[in-house]
């Protein structure tokens, strides 16, 4: 294998040209996606290379220019296009939540919305209570979306491309604090199917679920906790429509403790969500109640005191290890 | 009239009118009874403006529709028996009976989806547009929405982005006189150029869109608009829109109890009746006779009763069918 290593950025750039060359029904749509390549970069160089036909800078109009993108995307097109930051889903949730979602099954399953909508998502830049949400939860819960979030270079680029080839609507959350992150990619095209879970570290204490970036704050407080002989499992579900229950059952069932860590608001969340499935369905072999970490129910603040206070980190994941195993 | 329309395609278009109308008669009288589930929204009174837009559409186009979108399914040519196990939510629907009647489509046939969202079928018909643009230029797609939906910040959206990305693409506006209760132009601001006019085409022509305003009730002069606006989508100059002023003789939805018009004020618009204009017309045009159009009527009566009764005796769909068709693989 390539040890080649490139960032997140990069990966998903990549994983865009890819698809562009493999298929002329993909197209690129957004705020700022054409000339500036993206408000973070991901679609530089688009333009040049296949033109404004198919790299389409779009007005500040969310409703008009994801409406048109999932328009397109049901008659055939595969438009990936980019809703800037997931906090500007309010002015468009309609196309997205009533249109795309539900298409297909209200008109009898007759119909594909292969739409890729791409969003960032993620805290801890001081962008504050407009710039700093997470959100996928909401996504997740209406039925007909798929909901990718990956945490890593290679996980990035091969979600991307299953995402884009993929024939149903999806919303492809990246994490702001990810993009810089450098990993190993191969160059050649590859896929990741969705729902299947990846266990970034091996364990047998206790079970860590977290996304995005907390996968990283995961293995951080994994790191620090192997030093006090606590032997930490990282699961990373990768995408959370579909969810791979099995992977994380399975663990639950090896390990007895859990620990849940969402960066996304506590109340009616993920956390919540997975907590619920392991209690009834592997109640018996826990050890301890499952812990969830997440963001508490108050918008993000701006200064970086006040949004450290809230943010899931590796200090509290630590903190929560240390209290499930205690719990015999 | 200064189109020539072909004889045959005359009858096709009265034929269509009248299948519209007896579906939607019919389905008053089935509401009524008790037969129909949940919200339905009826079209007639406004025939001439599907018919006479949708006549002008050729394979390959597009349409998106609204919640009153039986009207706009017809015209395209779905299969009236399918429709009318959709109302009734029958398995043999032409959604399965997922969808009922303000979520019929028939992606084969052009037609991208009745709405129960109001606005929202806009910017989906724009997308459908750009995908024809940059696939198959000389389609168009046609978006048909109320004069309620005027005021939707997503219309106004897609009329703009239609405009910059001078899209093959024909915005119908159906000003039917009420947004579900208030009088269309209340709750809109217009800049008429003139002191009279009363029409959302001076909005359009705001966002630099070609706009027409047009007798509603009478079909050839939709026909000679649209037909006008979708030559030009298809020579690549971009949209255009029409405001076709109709009306609507039923509630806003079945069981609307239209506390906010007269008896007198719908008796008024009947006196203009499209179906009745058009027959008129082709007698006085020498197309037809009386006796050949009634002949259309009663044909479209017994189709529509042929859904009806193939309809009531559909089966339901099977409860395991409540999880499929969510995405394109099984249910998670």
């Amino acid at each position: 294998m390539s040890e080649r290593v490139i960032t997140f950025v990069e990966a998903l750039n990549e994983a865009l040209s890819l698809e562009m060359e493999r298929d002329p029904n993909v197209i690129v749509m957004g705020e700022d996606v054409g000339v500036y390549g993206g408000i973070f970069g991901v679609s530089k160089g688009l333009l040049e290379r296949f033109g404004s036909d198919r790299v389409i800078d779009t007005p500040i109009s969310e409703g008009g220019f994801i409406g048109a993108a999932i328009g397109a995307s049901a008659v055939g097109l595969r438009p990936v296009v980019e809703l800037m930051f997931v906090d500007f889903f309010g002015v468009t949730m309609d196309q997205i939540y009533n249109q795309a979602a539900k298409m297909r099954y209200m008109f009898g399953g007759k119909i594909k919305v292969c739409v890729t909508i791409r969003t960032t998502i993620g805290g801890g830049l001081s962008a504050a209570a407009q710039h700093s949400q997470v959100l996928y939860s909401i996504f997740a819960h209406v039925p007909g979306l798929k909901a990718i979030i990956p945490s890593t270079p290679y996980d990035a680029k091969g979600l991307l491309i299953s995402a884009i080839r993929d024939d149903n609507p999806k919303v492809f959350f990246e994490h702001k604090l990810l993009y810089g992150v450098k990993g190993p990619v191969p160059k050649e095209s590859y896929t990741i199917p969705f729902g299947v879970a990846d266990v970034k570290r091996e364990g047998s204490d206790v079970t860590v679920i977290a996304l995005a970036y907390m996968v990283h704050e995961a293995l951080k407080a994994a790191e620090e906790l192997a030093k006090e002989g606590v032997s930490v499992e990282v699961i990373d579900p990768r995408t959370i429509v579909p969810f791979d229950k099995e992977t994380v059952l399975k663990s639950v069932k090896k390990t007895g403790r859990v620990v849940i860590v969402d960066e996304d608001y506590d109340r009616c969340g993920f956390a919540s969500w997975v907590a619920a499935i392991i209690a009834d369905e592997a109640f018996e072999y826990l050890d301890a109640p499952v812990k969830r970490i997440t963001t508490p129910n108050v918008p993000i603040p701006f200064s970086p005191t006040l949004e450290r206070e809230i943010l899931p980190n590796a200090q509290k994941i630590v903190k929560a290890v240390r209290q499930v195993v205690r719990k015999i | 009239m200064s189109i020539l329309v072909p004889r045959d395609k005359l009858i096709e278009m009265y034929s269509i009118m009248v299948l519209i109308r007896a579906f939607e008669d019919r389905a008053h009288e089935l509401f009524a009874a008790g037969k129909l589930p949940g919200f339905v929204h009826l079209y007639a009174g406004e025939e001439a403006v599907a018919v006479g837009v949708i006549s002008n559409l050729v394979k390959g186009d597009y349409i998106t529709s609204t919640h009153r979108g039986h009207g706009h399914c017809i015209a395209m040519g779905c299969d009236i028996k399918g429709m009318m196990a959709e109302l009734y939510g029958k398995r043999t629907g032409i959604c399965k009976g997922k969808g009922g009647s303000m979520h019929i489509a028939d992606f084969e046939i052009g037609m991208l989806g009745a709405n129960g969202i109001v606005g929202a079928g806009v910017p989906l018909a724009v997308g459908a547009a750009l995908a024809l643009k940059y696939r198959s230029p000389g389609n168009v797609a046609v978006a048909f929405f109320g004069d309620g939906a005027m005021n939707q910040g997503c219309v106004m959206e897609a009329l703009n982005v239609a405009t910059i990305w001078k899209l093959p693409i024909v915005f119908t506006v159906e000003d039917n006189q009420y947004a579900i209760s208030m009088r269309s132009m209340a709750p809109t601001k217009l800049q008429p150029r003139v002191a009279t006019a009363r029409s959302f085409a001076e909005r359009a022509v705001g966002f630099g869109i070609t706009a027409v305003t047009v007798d509603g009730m009478d079909v050839l002069a939709v026909y000679e608009a649209a037909k006008a606006a979708i030559e030009r989508a298809r020579r690549g100059e971009g949209p255009s829109l029409l405001d076709c002023k109709t009306y609507r003789y039923y509630g806003h939805f079945e069981g609307d109890p239209m506390v906010y018009r007269s008896r007198e004020e719908i008796e008024e618009w009947r006196k203009r009746d499209p179906i009745r204009l058009f027959k008129e017309r082709l007698i006085r045009m020498g197309v037809a006779t009386e006796h050949e159009l009634e002949a259309l009527r009663e044909k479209a009566l017994k189709e529509v009763e042929e859904a009806v009764s193939r309809a009531e005796e559909d089966p339901y769909p099977e409860p395991s069918e409540a999880y499929t068709d969510v995405f394109t693989d099984p249910y998670y």
